[in-house]
Parts: structure tokens; C-alpha cells; sequence
């Protein structure tokens, strides 16, 4: 069979003859069930519209539910009706032509300029709905028809439906009418497509949607509740119903345009239940209806909520835990997970006996199968009673839903998905307990941690998505990232610390503590005495490199390889002669000797290279030990008093400028107010405060301090966190200013009424260790809700700018000549990047890295 | 194909026979005869060749590149015939144009002149630079992007994602401490909607060569530029006994800015319906009916009276940088300032973009948004690729108008019907759709994920065809 595909959609408003053709039957019965239980006959739930109740037979196809797709019926209405979602471009219509002849209000010349622009437009391509508005604007002057010398008054839309010619009403029927006349040629020049009338925004017949679109369900009562949609329809038709009697029993006109009007709401509001300026239909309990316009809106509407995004079967969640010892590319798949999850294998002369295998093993016994699909596509479910006989009957061209193994390819996610490297494919590894393993290195592109994060796994189902998803999105082809050229899967936290005890410094080690670090790499064979940096020598390719550590202190003179802090790296033919390795060296977003593999040696050995770094790593740690304490933390007493110095100093030097700002003696700062001035400098003063109690904290506590260790290195945390620790948490401030709002004058009924000194303004001297006082840890908090209220804010700002930049690029390739392209063939660019060079192929968005290029041949030279 | 169609082919094109089958005889079929090039088939054909060439349209490979521009860069090389093997030191110049010999125009500029920058002044002769730049030209092969990478997404999550990582903070201190500066997300958000006005517009002024290192000639640029108010060099007050308006002119700061009292008087003279005179040192304004409501009205006119400077330029701050004094304005008005003599016009920028496009056209506003996009996410410590930054820049500005990203840009002018759809304003799109009779040609991504057809980007754009036997 040859599959069909959708080639284009045209789009196009209904003829009411069209609408008619359409229908099955009218429906004329506002009621769905009658009193028999069966749907009535010409009303809304009528058989012929399609079936949603299982045993019961569509009367017009003959299917049954789920195979039958339903069918319009149609509602003649008594009288015609606007269609609310066109009543502007009905004014704008009516504006623009005559009222008499229906033709354009625009002399011949006029009209033919305004047809040869618009003609140019088609051409060129661009915006036609600009032409057209000025032709409306320009025909709207119009006092007079140029064509009959009729009157050409204004037409006013009384919002939503209603329209007025200077004080009389126009019925909908005058619309009609008057929008009969305008002709076709006029049509294309209102902006009308060829072939649709405008009086057909004035709705005559009213389609009546199938009832598979509007399905009741029944609740556990046996009562049955009715789709939004069937309400609006059974108003809409108890009033036609009454318009119609009325209009035959000859009421009067009044009362007649009354039930006119009341038609005209609710088919108004079974469109679109927001419109403005009227009361929205509320279903009995009062909760507004979800009528048409509703069901397609906004994130919930059908268009982004089931059109843009679609769900699947073959996926699960759960939590996330770490595992250092699975390979960056595995996950650790749950037991219970990999039993329900199937993929689907079809048999051939070569698997045939492993399938029947596992089909024998049942959906129980793992690994077995859960589903088997004969070739006549028969779909059978493996039982335990069945699973014998069924693996029997098993021939070559059956297919066997088998359960997830170890080693096939799956993808995993973390919401938010913000880059492509939130959705990779891992190796499913199946292990005990319940909750997905994964590699800490990979907690990086998806931004993931292990404090309550779930993440989702999807299995892949047929051989061309597992082979492409293994050569594009798996984890290694992913450790450069395309944003920066960089690497972004890298060691984190622990793995650096490790690293840096490992090769840090000259510690020679002996053969047998040397082997059980390199086990946990898989090497196994070591001489008698090696030093770390000869450990970390044994994963490392063969590469050249010389850059800074991460632990380098900038000094005015670099002595390169001589550094008295072993900061300088020198690596030569894969072999680490000096320099310790830390965060610049392996860490994620930094990574210099990721690059340089990936570059040199492809991602295969990158990743060989970050599994056995990340484990030696850890053997490392676990051998050494290593913990932080509170009791780390810890300084002096005389430093303590240092610090107790400084922060007084501080304070008096505030009252200090205070003192001077009262008195007017403030100089004031080149384009700042006085008091701008004085705050900036308060804060500098504070903020200087903070930094030197840092200073003297950092000197007493030892540079073999845990927490340096973390935060020199670049495994976690920072000095400024350690200076908080131990000495001064220092100002606490918001919008970028210190604390000010609160009371009166004053932050806090505990201060004077114009108070601006440091404590006033939430100066916190305390130190996290030393504990704050009741009135810091007040301003703390003020700050540090600031600081949620702003990331709250963030994500959804940030989140909306994205859709927006994806929806505007998501066009956009590289066509074949390297230009890029949108889907017309538009030119954005004649060459990518203007080299035309993948930024994740480059290193760091160079184009070609030259320099080493060059320093590789000169040195061969 | 097999042989025999080979040949029947080929003869069918107007191949000789005896050419033909000795072209298939060596496993050539139509299509690799095609692709070939004239040395390979010159090694199959001999004499031949030309003939068979010509049929196909293959270029006949001499030495020489064809065009004007490569004979050009010939005409250097034969200029430059000294093809040494002797080591010498060379200067930059002489590497360029070396390199531009070898990489055949294969490379970048940019990357020419890296070689040229790297090999200048080393120990170096003819081979040594033939081989850095075959190893630039095989690393530059290999980072080249493949055909149908869906860049446009790459770019769109490479600037997404690290907003949720900017700051919300609105105001912030860029270089100079003196002037505020909206940055972060907001900032960024700012250049993508392509919004009429920044909400702080920022002009950075900088001075011709001669007198860029003239503190003296910068501050009278400054006060050029800067807007100077009645108020700022004058002091107001309401004469009630005679019932006028003094002015009572500030001498010094008068001076700082280089204005006289004549200016002053000048300037109030325009005001229509006052006559102004000098009594003294001040000037006396005064009205035809004075009243009390109208002198106060007056005084309103004359404190925001503009005395001299560009509109909407509130202040100018001077700075002494390493290349000389820099002037940095508050508010912008690119156009005025573009006027005043002594500034280096071709480094003199602002940060609005609209003014850009108008002064200097769509070039100016695409450079524009590269570089304040750029900036505003460097200055958050987030390193963005500035390919991505150049592709959003190109796309907002590659049909000459300077489209946002969003509903009124870009995002609105999709032709898909869906697309929009899908995007926002659902309904309103459906109902335009319906009355203009628009199709959906299915063409971009949105609309086929919409109705369930693979994507025409990366391995959704490439079709394979199994021809079987």
C-alpha cells in the first residue's frame, strides 16, 4: 500500500450550500435521549451523526465506535445570524461599498491603481493585507457612491454584533443582502478569496458538529452529562424552535427581534464564550462553557496542547538517583520499568530461537515478552497460560514486543527542555530498585540533581529512530556543546577534588594503594612505585597541551612550568609532566582537555577518557576520605577579633559619612544626587568590609581546608561562601540597594526613624557559623526572598522569549550550497556564520584553531 | 546501471562509442562521469578528453583558476614567484599572500590572516607554509556544517537557554558607573522585540584621531551635545512688584559650558508674546497682560527652556579610556550627533536600533543587534556562540525592515496558516484563513508536526530512494 500523506491544506469558510451537501441531517429536536434511552431521531445525538456508545451502529456509515469518524448535521436557522469572528471585516465591507449598487466606493482609476498594487504584491510577495487596508481606509471616506451617486454613510459596529447605519439597525438580513450585491471582482479587492462570498460571514445554516466531537459521558449514576458544546447546540436550537412559532403564529415584530437577538448570543457565544461585551454562557453550576474558540486556544487549546505536542506510549518517569560506577551513556532502568517497557524485534532465521526464548519466559519471568504480532498483524498478548505454545508458533516475519534488555537505546529527558542536550540516548542498564541510575557526569546538560528530580525515558521503537538516535543524539556525540564549542558534560563536585588530590603535587604512591585507584578505570597493571600525576597519565591519550589551572593565582610573573603552586599544566605526549588538574582542566563548561580529545580523538575516547577520570577520581576519594565539617570553619580568637575591628571600623566610618552628609559637606559624585552619592559609597564601604573580614578569615584557616580545597579547585562553592561561613555574611541588599522599605523613615520598629547606618540597613556582621542575631537573619531572609521572587519571575520571562526565538528560527537550515534557507528558499544568510564553520564542531566558536596547527608543525619542523 | 546502458546512455549524449565503452569499461557511469574531473578522465581518454569534457561541462583544469578575482590573486603569485626552500623570516604581508596561494581561496579571511599573524617573523620557507595551510584547510573541512543541520533551533536554544540564567535586575552600571544601563533578560528581550525606543538609549561618542587625546576639545564636544536648560545656567524668579520674570544668569557655569548671556537672550527672545531686555546682568522677561498665573507659566517655559545641545540627549559623561577620551550620553539622538564635527563617525554608536537603521541603514541596525545582543549576554558571564547571535540578527533584518521575533515580526508573517495557529492568536488566524481561502503548504516544521509528517530539517530533509535491481 502506498502510505498517504497530506500534500497541502486549504482553508476556506462554508457556502451554506456547502454546509447542507455536508450534512446528514438536519437536526431540528433540541434534545439528545429519549425517553426509550435511544438518541432521537433528528436531534443532536442522532445515529447518523456518528456513534460514541460501543454496541451501537453509525446509520450513515455503518461503523462502529472508534472506527467511524462522525458527520456533520446542520440547523437551518429562522433568521440569519453574524458570525462574530467576522464582524469587523463585515463593517470594513460595508464601508467600503455602496449600500445601493454593492459596488466598491472607489472611482474606476482608483480601483484599477488599487488592483495593480495589489497585483505588484502578489508578485513581489509581500504584504497584500496592507493594500487592502488602505483601499478600505480610502473607500471608507467615501460620502458618495461614485457609481450610482447614492449616499455613502457610515456603518458602525455596535461590539460584538450589531450594526448601525448613522441610528437605524441593520438586521443581519440587510447585511446579507447588501453584501449579495458586491461583486466578485470587488471581492478580490476586500481581500476575499476567490471563490467565497462575503454573505456567507452571515450565517444562514449552522453546521452541527458529529457527535464524536462532542461526546457525553455517563456518569457511575447512570446519569449522563452533556458536552459543553450539545448545551450551547440545544439553546441555540430551542430558540430557533421558538422563533420559528412565533414567526408563524405572527407575533409581533417585537417580539420577534427579541428571540432575534437572543439567537444571535448564543450562536455568538457557542463560537467564542469570551467574546467582549457580553455575558459569557455558564453551564448550571456557573462555571463558564468551553465552547469553539475556547477549544482551540491558548496553552491548553487543541492547537498546543494536542496538535504541537503529542503523547506517547513506551515511556516512564521516576526519580533519579546518582551511579558513578554506570558509564556516562548508560541509564540505570528500574527492574519493574524494563518489564512493561517493550521493544519490538522481528524474527528472523538468526534471532528466531532468542526470541522464542523469551516469549517461553513470559511477561513475568524477566527478561521475557510481553506482545507477539503474527504476520497477519494479529496482536497477541504473552501469558502465562499461552507462552509455550506461543513461542512454539513463532516463524520468521513475526514480530516479538520483547522487554527492555541492557544496551538498548533509549532517550532521556529532563523538563525543562531547553537545548537539544535535554533529550540524549543512553544504553538502558537494568538494575534492582526504583528509580532511574545516572552518571553524575551527565547531570550537567540536563541541569539535573538528585534532590527529588524525575526525568522521563522513552523507548525507541523501530530500527531507523534506535539508528539514529544512537548516532546523533547519544551522549557522547553531545559533549561539545553547540552553544559555545565547549564541553558541557564534564566532571562536577567530587570528581574534581579527587582529581586534584590525585595530581596535585609529586605524593608517590605505592604499587598496591596505585592498582586499587586504577581499578576502578580497568587497568590493572602498574610498576612499583608511580606518582598521581603518572596514575592520571595512564587514562590520557596521546596529547599535547599547556595551559592554567583553575587553582592558578595570577601572579604578575608567570614561571609557566616552574609555578610554586603546580598550576601551570604541561601535558606532552599524553603524558602529565606538571601542573594539577581541576575544574579548567575536566569540568563541565571548561573541560580544555575534553576539547582537545574530542578534537584529537573523536567522543568515543573523550568518553572512555571521562568514565575512567571520574572513577579514579572517586577510588581516590574513597580511599583518602574526604568530608567537610562545621568545625572547619573555625578561626582564631584573635582573628575573630580582627574581624570584630574591621566591621567597628566600618560602622564608624559610615556614622562617619553620615555625619558629613548632614552637615552638607558631602562631595558629590560626577552625575549622582547627594544621596546617591552617600549610598553608593555606604555600600563600597560595607561591601569592602565583607571582603577583608574574607581576607583575614581565609588566612587563618588553612589552605588544606576542605571547603578552600572545593572552592580553589572549582568543585563547589566559593570563597566568598567561605567568608561568609567564617567571617562576615556582610550587606544584604535589594533592588541592588540596601534594605529600605518597611516602616516609616526605617526598616524595622527597632531603629530610630531616619536611621541610614549600617545595621539599620541590613548590614549582617554576624558569620553563618557564629549565628545571625534576630534582626539580621530578618534582613537576610528579606533578602534572600528577593532572590526567589526573581527567579520566579525569570523562568516564565525567559520561557516566553524562547518560544518566541524557536517559533521565528525553527524554520531556518543549511541548504545544500551552505547557505541557510527558510522553507520559501528565502537567503537568510549565503554562508552559515559567514564560514560557514558548526560551532559545536569548532573548539570555543574559533574556526580553526590555528595557532596549534601551527606550533604542532613548527615543533615537527 | 549496467554497462551496456552505460554506453547507450552516454552515446545517447554524444559520446563517441569508442569513448563511451572505455569509459564503462572502467566502472564509469553516467553520473561518476559527471562528477569526474578532467585529469581523471584524461587518464582514461587521453586526446579524447576535451570533447567528452566539453559534453558534460566539465571545467578544463589548467593551473590558472578562472573569474577575475582568482586571476587576480594569481597575478600576485607570479608576482611573488620566489619559491624558496631557504628558512627566512617573512613579514605578515608576505605569509598572506603566500597562504592565499595555497588555500585557493578555500578559506576564510579571517583565517588567512591567523596564518599570517601565527607564521610572521618565524623561521619559515615555502613548505612549511603550504603545509599549515593544507592542515588549516583539512581542520577547517572537517567543522564545516553538514547540509541540513536545523541551525535556526540551535541558534534559538543557544540564546534561550542560558536566559533563565540572566538576572531580572533592570538596572545595572555597564562600564561607566554614571550612566544606567538596562541589561540582563530584560535587556535582551528588549533587542529581540525590536521595540521602537530602548528604555535607556546610550550613545557612545568617539573622537577623530587628532583630538582624541584633548581633554580641552572633548568637553566642548560634550557641551555640544549635552542639553542645557535655562535652569541649569540661570537662576528664575517672579519680579511681583513690576510683574516680570528675572533671569539671573550663573557666570561660572555659563562658562563651563561656553555660553554668554547673548545666547540667553537670543533664545528667550523666540518665546513668542514676551519681550525680554537687559538690565544689568539679568534678564528681564516681561509680558504684554501680566498676571500672576501666566508669569508662573512663563517660568515653567523658560526652566525648560533648551539653550543649547541635541534634543533628548540628558547628559554626556567624559572618560578617559586607553585610546583617549570616549563620551557616553544619556538618551540618544544618533542623527543630531552624527552632524557634530570632531567625532569619529565610523565608530560612533548607539544602542538604539532604530536609529541605526535610519542613519545608517539596515546593516548598521543588523551590526546593531549583534553586538548589543552579544554584549548583553557576555556582560552576564554567558558565553553564546556569535554565529547564533548573527543568525537571529539576519533573520530580524534580512528582508530590509527590522522584524521582532515574536507575533508582529517574524512569527506573523509565516506563510503556514498552522504555524500561526499554533503559535498564538489561534482563532484569529483560523478565521483570516478562512475568508482569504489560504492553503497551508505544509512546508516548515510546525505545521507537519501539526499533521503528523516528518520534519524537513536534518534527516527529515533528505529522501532515500531504494532502487532496486
Amino acid at each position: 500500500m502506498i502510505p498517504k500523506s497530506i500534500g497541502s491544506i486549504r482553508f476556506r469558510m462554508m457556502s451554506p450550500d456547502e454546509i447542507r451537501n455536508l450534512s446528514v441531517t438536519k437536526v431540528i429536536t433540541p434534545d439528545t435521549i429519549g425517553e426509550d434511552g435511544f438518541p432521537i431521531t433528528m436531534g443532536l445525538m442522532d445515529t447518523r451523526l456518528g456513534v460514541i456508545e460501543p454496541g451501537l451502529v453509525c446509520r450513515t456509515c455503518g461503523k462502529r465506535v472508534d472506527e467511524c469518524p462522525g458527520h456533520f448535521g446542520h440547523i437551518e436557522l429562522e433568521r440569519p445570524v453574524v458570525h462574530v469572528g467576522y464582524a469587523k471585516l463585515i463593517k470594513n465591507w460595508l464601508n467600503a461599498t455602496c449600500s445601493n449598487c454593492g459596488r466598491i466606493t472607489l472611482s474606476d482609476e482608483k480601483r484599477e491603481k488599487y488592483l495593480n498594487d495589489l497585483v505588484r504584491a502578489k508578485e513581489e510577495g509581500s504584504d497584500t493585507d496592507r493594500v487592502i487596508d488602505r483601499l478600505i481606509k480610502e473607500a471608507s471616506m467615501a460620502t458618495v457612491c461614485p457609481h450610482c451617486g447614492a449616499d455613502s454613510l457610515k456603518v458602525n459596529l455596535d461590539k460584538p454584533t450589531t450594526f448601525r447605519i448613522e441610528n437605524s439597525k441593520l438586521t443581519p438580513t440587510d447585511v446579507r443582502t447588501w453584501l449579495e450585491k458586491i461583486s466578485d471582482e470587488d471581492c478580490e479587492l476586500l481581500g476575499i478569496g476567490y471563490g467565497i462570498r462575503p454573505e456567507w460571514a452571515i450565517l444562514a445554516v449552522l453546521p452541527v458538529p458529529p457527535v464524536t466531537v462532542r461526546p457525553s459521558i455517563t456518569l457511575e449514576t447512570g446519569e449522563r452529562s452533556e458536552d459543553d458544546l450539545t448545551h450551547k447546540l440545544v439553546d441555540i436550537l430551542r430558540i430557533n424552535q421558538r422563533l420559528r412559532e412565533n414567526i408563524d403564529a405572527g407575533a409581533p415584530q417585537l417580539i420577534v427581534e427579541d428571540l432575534w437577538e437572543l439567537l444571535q448570543y448564543h450562536i455568538t457565544t457557542y463560537f467564542d464564550n469570551q467574546t467582549s461585551g457580553i455575558p459569557p454562557a455558564r453551564h448550571r453550576s456557573g462555571r463558564p462553557l468551553r465552547t469553539l474558540a475556547q477549544r482551540l486556544k491558548g496553552k491548553e487549546g487543541r492547537f498546543r496542547s494536542n496538535l504541537s505536542g503529542k503523547r506517547v506510549n513506551f515511556s516512564a518517569r521516576t526519580v533519579i538517583s546518582p551511579d558513578p560506577m554506570i558509564s556516562l551513556n548508560e541509564v540505570g532502568v528500574p527492574l519493574d520499568i524494563a518489564k512493561e517497557l517493550t521493544v519490538p524485534e522481528r524474527a528472523t532465521e538468526f534471532n528466531i530461537e532468542d526470541l522464542r526464548n523469551l516469549v517461553r519466559n513470559g511477561p513475568d519471568a524477566y527478561p521475557g515478552a510481553n506482545y507477539v504480532i503474527k504476520k497477519n498483524n494479529l496482536r497477541l498478548r504473552v501469558t502465562e497460560v499461552n507462552r509455550g505454545d506461543l513461542a512454539e508458533s513463532i516463524e520468521p516475519g513475526d514480530v516479538v514486543e520483547r522487554q527492555l534488555i541492557d544496551g538498548d537505546a533509549v532517550l532521556f529527558n529532563r523538563q525543562p527542555s531547553l537545548h537539544r542536550m535535554s533529550m540524549l540516548c543512553h544504553r538502558a542498564k537494568i538494575l534492582p530498585y526504583r528509580t532511574f541510575r545516572l552518571n553524575p557526569l551527565v547531570c550537567s546538560p540536563y541541569n539535573a540533581d538528585f534532590d527529588g528530580d524525575e526525568m522521563n525515558l522513552h523507548v525507541l521503537q523501530s530500527e531507523e529512530a534506535i539508528a539514529e538516535a544512537r548516532s546523533l543524539m547519544s551522549v557522547e556525540a553531545h559533549l561539545l556543546s553547540p552553544r559555545f564549542g565547549g564541553a558541557i558534560i564534564g566532571c562536577i563536585h567530587d570528581h574534581i577534588t579527587g582529581l586534584y588530590y590525585l595530581t596535585h603535587g609529586f605524593n608517590e604512591l605505592e604499587k598496591s594503594v596505585a592498582l586499587r585507584i586504577l581499578s576502578g578505570a580497568g587497568i590493572d597493571k602498574a610498576p612499583e612505585k608511580l606518582t598521581g600525576k603518572e596514575i592520571f597519565s595512564l587514562i590520557l591519550p596521546q596529547i599535547d597541551m599547556e595551559f592554567k589551572a583553575k587553582i592558578c593565582e595570577h601572579c604578575e610573573k608567570c614561571d609557566k612550568e616552574n609555578c610554586p603552586n603546580d598550576a601551570y599544566v604541561v601535558i606532552r605526549n599524553g603524558k602529565l609532566v606538571k601542573g594539577t588538574i581541576d575544574d579548567v582542566a575536566v569540568g563541565a563548561f571548561n573541560g580544555k582537555i575534553i576539547n582537545e580529545i574530542v578534537k584529537e580523538y573523536g567522543d568515543i575516547a573523550a568518553k572512555d577518557f571521562l568514565d575512567a577520570a571520574s572513577k579514579l577520581s572517586l577510588s581516590m576519594l574513597s580511599l583518602m576520605g574526604f568530608t567537610v565539617g562545621i568545625d572547619e570553619e573555625d578561626i582564631p580568637l584573635e582573628a575573630q577579633e580582627q574581624i570584630q575591628e574591621i566591621l567597628d571600623g566600618a560602622e564608624e566610618r559610615v556614622d562617619e559619612l553620615i555625619e558629613i552628609y548632614k552637615r552638607g559637606e558631602l562631595e558629590q559624585a560626577p552625575g549622582r544626587s547627594l544621596e546617591e552619592t552617600l549610598e553608593l559609597e555606604i555600600m563600597r564601604i560595607l561591601a569592602k568590609a565583607r571582603d577583608d573580614c574574607g581576607q583575614i578569615a581565609s588566612k587563618h584557616v588553612s589552605s588544606e581546608n576542605s571547603a578552600v580545597i572545593m572552592a580553589r579547585t572549582g568543585a563547589r562553592g566559593s570563597m566568598l561562601n567561605i567568608s561568609q561561613m567564617s567571617g562576615s555574611v556582610g550587606p544584604q541588599s535589594i533592588r541592588g540597594e540596601r534594605i529600605s522599605r518597611g516602616y516609616e523613615h526605617r526598616t524595622l520598629s527597632h531603629f530610630k526613624k531616619g536611621d541610614i547606618g549600617a545595621e539599620a540597613r541590613g548590614f549582617v556582621e554576624s558569620s553563618y557559623k557564629k549565628g545571625l542575631k534576630p534582626l539580621e537573619y530578618f534582613f537576610h531572609s528579606m533578602a534572600g526572598r528577593e532572590g526567589l521572587v526573581d527567579t520566579a519571575v525569570r523562568t516564565s520571562r525567559s520561557g516566553y522569549m524562547q518560544r518566541r526565538l524557536i517559533n521565528a528560527l525553527e524554520n531556518l537550515k543549511v541548504d545544500d550550497d551552505e547557505t541557510v534557507r527558510d522553507p520559501a528558499d528565502k537567503v537568510i544568510q549565503f554562508l552559515y556564520g559567514d564560514d560557514g564553520v558548526d560551532p559545536s564542531k569548532s573548539i570555543e566558536g574559533e574556526t580553526v584553531d590555528v595557532d596549534s596547527i601551527v606550533n604542532k608543525i613548527m615543533r615537527g619542523e | 546501471m549496467g554497462k551496456r546502458d552505460t554506453i547507450n546512455a552516454l552515446v545517447k549524449r554524444g559520446v563517441s562509442e569508442e569513448d563511451a565503452s572505455r569509459l564503462a569499461d572502467k566502472g564509469y557511469t553516467l553520473d561518476k562521469v559527471k562528477r569526474a574531473g578532467y585529469e581523471e578522465l584524461e587518464a582514461v581518454l587521453g586526446g579524447n578528453t576535451k570533447a567528452v569534457a566539453e559534453i558534460f561541462g566539465i571545467q578544463i583544469k589548467e593551473k590558472e583558476p578562472r573569474g577575475e578575482r582568482k586571476k587576480e590573486k594569481k597575478e600576485k603569485a607570479t608576482k611573488k614567484p620566489e619559491l624558496t626552500s631557504e628558512k627566512e623570516h617573512l613579514g605578515e604581508q608576505d605569509v598572506r599572500n603566500k597562504a592565499e596561494v595555497f588555500a585557493e581561496g578555500k578559506l576564510p579571511p579571517k583565517v588567512i590572516d591567523k596564518i599570517a599573524k601565527a607564521l610572521a617573523d618565524k623561521n619559515v620557507n615555502d613548505r612549511i607554509i603550504e603545509k599549515v595551510v593544507k592542515e588549516t584547510l583539512k581542520e577547517y573541512e572537517r567543522a564545516r556544517v553538514d547540509a541540513g543541520e536545523a541551525v535556526g533551533i540551535i541558534a534559538a536554544q543557544s540564546i534561550g537557554e542560558p536566559g533563565t540564567q540572566m538576572t531580572m535586575r533592570t538596572f545595572h552600571y555597564a562600564g561607566v558607573a554614571e550612566i544606567n544601563v538596562t541589561l540582563g533578560l530584560p535587556r535582551l528581550i528588549e533587542i529581540f522585540d525590536a521595540r521602537r525606543k530602548p528604555a535607556t538609549p546610550m550613545t557612545t561618542i568617539y573622537l577623530e584621531e587628532d583630538i582624541r587625546h584633548n581633554a580641552e576639545a572633548a568637553k566642548s564636544i560634550a557641551s555640544q551635545i549635552e542639553v542645557t536648560t535655562l535652569i541649569d545656567i540661570a537662576d528664575l524668579g517672579i519680579d511681583v512688584i513690576n510683574m516680570h520674570v528675572n533671569i539671573i544668569p550663573k557666570l561660572r557655569r555659563m562658562k563651563d559650558r561656553g555660553i554668554d548671556v547673548e545666547t540667553i537672550l537670543i533664545r528667550v527672545k523666540k518665546i513668542k508674546g514676551i519681550e525680554a531686555k537687559m538690565e544689568g546682568d539679568t534678564i528681564v522677561v516681561s509680558l504684554a497682560q501680566p498676571s500672576y498665573l501666566k508669569l508662573q507659566s512663563l517660568i515653567d517655559t523658560l526652566r525648560d527652556l533648551k539653550i543649547k545641545g541635541i534634543d533628548g540627549i540628558n547628559r554626556v559623561i567624559v572618560r578617559s579610556e586607553n585610546e583617549g577620551f570616549v563620551l557616553y550620553t544619556e538618551g540618544s539622538n544618533f542623527k543630531e550627533i552624527m552632524q557634530i564635527d570632531g567625532i569619529d563617525k565610523t565608530r560612533t554608536v548607539t544602542n538604539d536600533i532604530e536609529e541605526m537603521y535610519e542613519v545608517l541603514g539596515i546593516e548598521g541596525a543588523r551590526n546593531t543587534i549583534i553586538n548589543e545582543a552579544y554584549s548583553t549576554l557576555r556582560e552576564q558571564g554567558l558565553v553564546v556562540d556569535m554565529r547564533h547571535i548573527m543568525l537571529v540578527a539576519d533573520l530580524m533584518t534580512c528582508d530590509g525592515d527590522i522584524r521582532a521575533v515574536g507575533r508582529h515580526g517574524i512569527a506573523g508573517e509565516k506563510p503556514s496558516v498552522l504555524a500561526r495557529a499554533a503559535f498564538e492568536l489561534t482563532v484569529d488566524h483560523l478565521l483570516e484563513a478562512g475568508i482569504k481561502g489560504s492553503v497551508d503548504e505544509l512546508k516548515g516544521v510546525s505545521e507537519n508536526i501539526v499533521v503528523g509528517k516528518p520534519i524537513n530539517l536534518g534527516t527529515g530533509g533528505v529522501k532515500l530512494i531504494f532502487k532496486g535491481k
